[in-house]
């Protein structure tokens, strides 16, 4: 560890990786690979008295810019109850419960410290319950969280046999840190997709942690394109026999941006399958994106399946994309597990066939981000997002376009 | 009448031991309705002239001139090209991710006339082109070029061929990796292309069985970058038989 961490300054964002200029492919990690560490010996405590300070150089920080949010790994928090807004959905609550309510932390702990501070902060925390086999959709608003630092804490169970889409929508200013509790109950069925659309100082460091039970599936879907340093980092049990997660995300960093999302599917129970696809692309000076995908599959894990991709594609000159995929695997009896990872320009090929049949190399960039992103976007299941989202991705190639 | 007018066009690629002079004093003159057949042994500059003429940035004109209706072709941008009248059918079209072939062809449609396609008409067009050509209603949906075969790629070209309708049209190879029904399928939409146009066409192939869809008005054998020798129909036929031999010697003792 002392030698990895000695070498691990925090690294100029002008300082390009190997992913930037070329592919990589990788088809099965059980060769090559090298762990720094287990990912489920992780220390874990809800109390930020017990990490050290941060300094940029422990493994879950040193993509970060540390050194702009010590408010939210350090300071104060307030952990009030904020405002937020939400669609009816049939069978789904969303109430305000004490620190005591059983559910909190059994699907997680936090790992790092702006988790941990949120933990020990917040005084009371959302919870969304979803009850109900038939099919809903339920959308929370929050943009009313103000410039000061905050915590927040949320739950979200979905019931044995239930079936829900649950969209977290972020706009307007934050400077937040915050846990989301995922916890799916035997055979449940939860799509959750959070979207980051704050305003250009936004910063937020979010957990999510997520248990899942026998047979349930989990579609988790993070949706980052505003905010100035916007970190969601899912972690992913997969507790219960047989139990299923897809885990997508789509982030479009412009200058001075910093998405990041570090990503862990812990295949605990045999027969489990996981497949995470991130995507994400690039453009302007300093914009800066982290992926890091961490799979374990434990001892106990035995006929599981999982595969993990991140693709970025890069549209101008000064910007960074680190991607790092990390496989571990604890038992020799699997169905398959692999990993890729790549980041590229443009394809010019691609654009010269468009341009030759009379498509301005604007519109024909357009046409390859959007279909690029779109794998993504065609995955969310819900057509009024989709379309929004497609909407914003055009803004976003506007902004581009203008600098 | 429309005319396309190439001039002692001479092209370079950049290429790891430098520049590489592929075309070397090109002439050639496609009036309106035309079909130019151009054969030619690998290697000659065949698919260069093609790229050159739509615009692909990697060949360097050093000389020369394109003229479309007297328009500097040349000083046109690729997409400008294809705004002009100019279409090339590719030897290995591009696969797109996430773009549908609905999707590309109404917006390859819409930038090419300046404005967007009546939306009852143009997919009554697109139905039956893809019918014609033998093209599942499923590709519709598909992404641009993804997972197709090499058939279906070159009847995909052949598809925005007849919807783009363009003045001219250089074909590379569309005949290579097609079975004999693909091939009939396939000529019968270039030569729908050509009667309900006046398209002018220019014909890239290596062998004759796709002049017998399409008849050639003019035979043109491309050798080391130029036009070595032109004729009528028969030269395809002589080609045939005696193959490139003839010339390539006669360039190997210059
Ligand atoms: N982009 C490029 N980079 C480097 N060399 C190139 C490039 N394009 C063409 N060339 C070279 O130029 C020459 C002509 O190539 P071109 O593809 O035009 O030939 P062709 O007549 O179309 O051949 P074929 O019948 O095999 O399709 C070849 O020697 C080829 O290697
Ligand atoms: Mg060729």
């Amino acid at each position: 560890m002392s030698v990895a961490s000695a070498k691990l300054n925090p690294v100029s964002p002008a300082m390009p990786t190997a992913e930037q200029h070329g592919i990589k492919e990788h088809s099965d990690g059980r060769f090559g690979y090298v762990p720094v560490q287990t990912r489920s010996a992780r220390f874990k405590s809800v109390n930020v008295a017990d990490f050290a300070a941060v300094t940029g150089r422990e493994a879950v920080w040193k993509f970060s810019p540390v050194a702009r949010f010590t408010d939210l790994t350090a300071g104060e928090l307030d952990g009030s109850v904020y405002d937020y807004s939400v669609t009816d959905a049939p069978g789904v609550t969303v109430d305000w419960v004490d620190r005591g309510d059983p559910r909190i932390g059994t699907a997680g702990l936090p790992e790092e410290r702006a988790s941990a501070n949120a933990w020990t902060s917040f005084e009371r925390a959302l919870a969304i319950t979803v009850t109900g086999e038939d099919e809903k959709v339920l959308t929370l608003t929050r943009e009313n969280l103000g410039s000061a630092p905050r915590a927040a804490h949320t739950i979200i169970e979905a019931r044995p046999f239930s079936h829900a889409t649950v969209i977290l929508q972020n706009s307007g200013d934050a400077r937040i840190t915050e846990n989301v509790e995922i916890i799916l109950g035997d055979s449940a069925n939860l799509t959750v997709i959070t979207v980051q659309e704050w305003n250009a100082d936004a910063v937020q460091l979010a957990s999510h942690f997520a248990t899942i039970g026998r047979d349930a599936r989990l579609k988790h879907i993070v949706v980052s394109l505003g905010g100035s340093i916007v970190r969601v980092n899912p972690a992913v049990h997969l507790a219960g026999s047989g139990s299923d997660t897809e885990l997508l995300g789509l982030y479009f960093a412009d200058a001075g941006q910093h998405l990041e999302q570090q990503v862990y599917v812990d295949h605990i129970a045999p027969h489990t399958r996981s497949r995470v696809t991130y995507k994400g692309a690039l453009q302007g000076k300093a914009a800066r994106t982290v992926w890091i995908g961490d799979v374990l599959i434990g001892p106990g894990a035995s006929g599981t399946d999982s595969y993990e991709q991140n693709r970025n594609l890069v549209l101008s000159e000064g910007t960074r994309a680190d991607s790092v995929p990390n496989l571990e695997i604890e038992t020799g009896d699997i169905l398959g597990a692999g990993h890729a990872s790549a980041t590229g320009r443009f394809d010019d090929e691609q654009l010269f066939y468009l341009q030759s049949r009379g498509i301005t190399e604007d519109e024909a960039r357009r046409l390859v981000v959007r279909g690029f992103l779109s794998e993504i976007v065609q995955k969310l299941g819900s057509k009024p997002l989709e379309d929004r989202l497609h909407a914003a991705i055009e803004a976003e190639l506007a902004v581009s376009e203008g600098n | 009448m429309s005319v396309l007018e190439i001039k002692d066009l001479h092209v370079s690629v950049e290429t790891d031991q430098g520049t590489t002079q592929i075309l070397r004093g090109v002439n050639l003159t496609i009036n309106e309705g035309e079909i130019h057949a151009i054969m030619g042994p690998n290697g000659s500059g065949k698919s260069t002239l093609a790229y050159t003429i739509a615009g692909h940035p990697k060949y360097h004109v050093e000389s020369g001139t394109i003229q479309l209706d007297g328009e500097d072709v040349l000083a046109m941008t690729v997409d400008a090209r294809a705004r002009a009248g100019l279409f090339l059918a590719m030897q290995y079209p591009v696969e797109i991710p996430g773009v549908s072939v609905t999707n590309f062809l109404r917006t390859a449609k819409t930038a090419i006339d300046g404005t967007a396609p009546p939306i009852r008409t143009w997919i009554k067009d697109v139905r039956e082109s893809m019918s014609r050509l033998r093209m599942d209603k499923s590709f519709a949906e598909r992404n641009v070029n993804e997972g197709f075969s090499g058939g279906e790629k070159k009847r995909n070209e052949i598809l925005q061929l007849e919807l783009l309708r363009p003045k001219f049209a250089v074909l590379d190879e569309t005949d290579s990796g097609l079975d004999v029904d693909a091939l009939k399928i396939v000529s019968e939409g270039v030569n729908r292309a050509k009667e309900n146009t006046g398209l002018g066409i220019l014909l890239i192939t290596h062998y004759t069985r796709i002049l017998r869809y399409i008849k050639p008005d003019f035979v043109h054998v491309f050798v080391n970058g130029r036009i070595a020798e032109q004729g009528g129909p028969e030269l395809a036929d002589r080609l045939e038989d005696e193959g490139y031999d003839r010339y390539l010697v006669d360039t190997n003792v210059n």
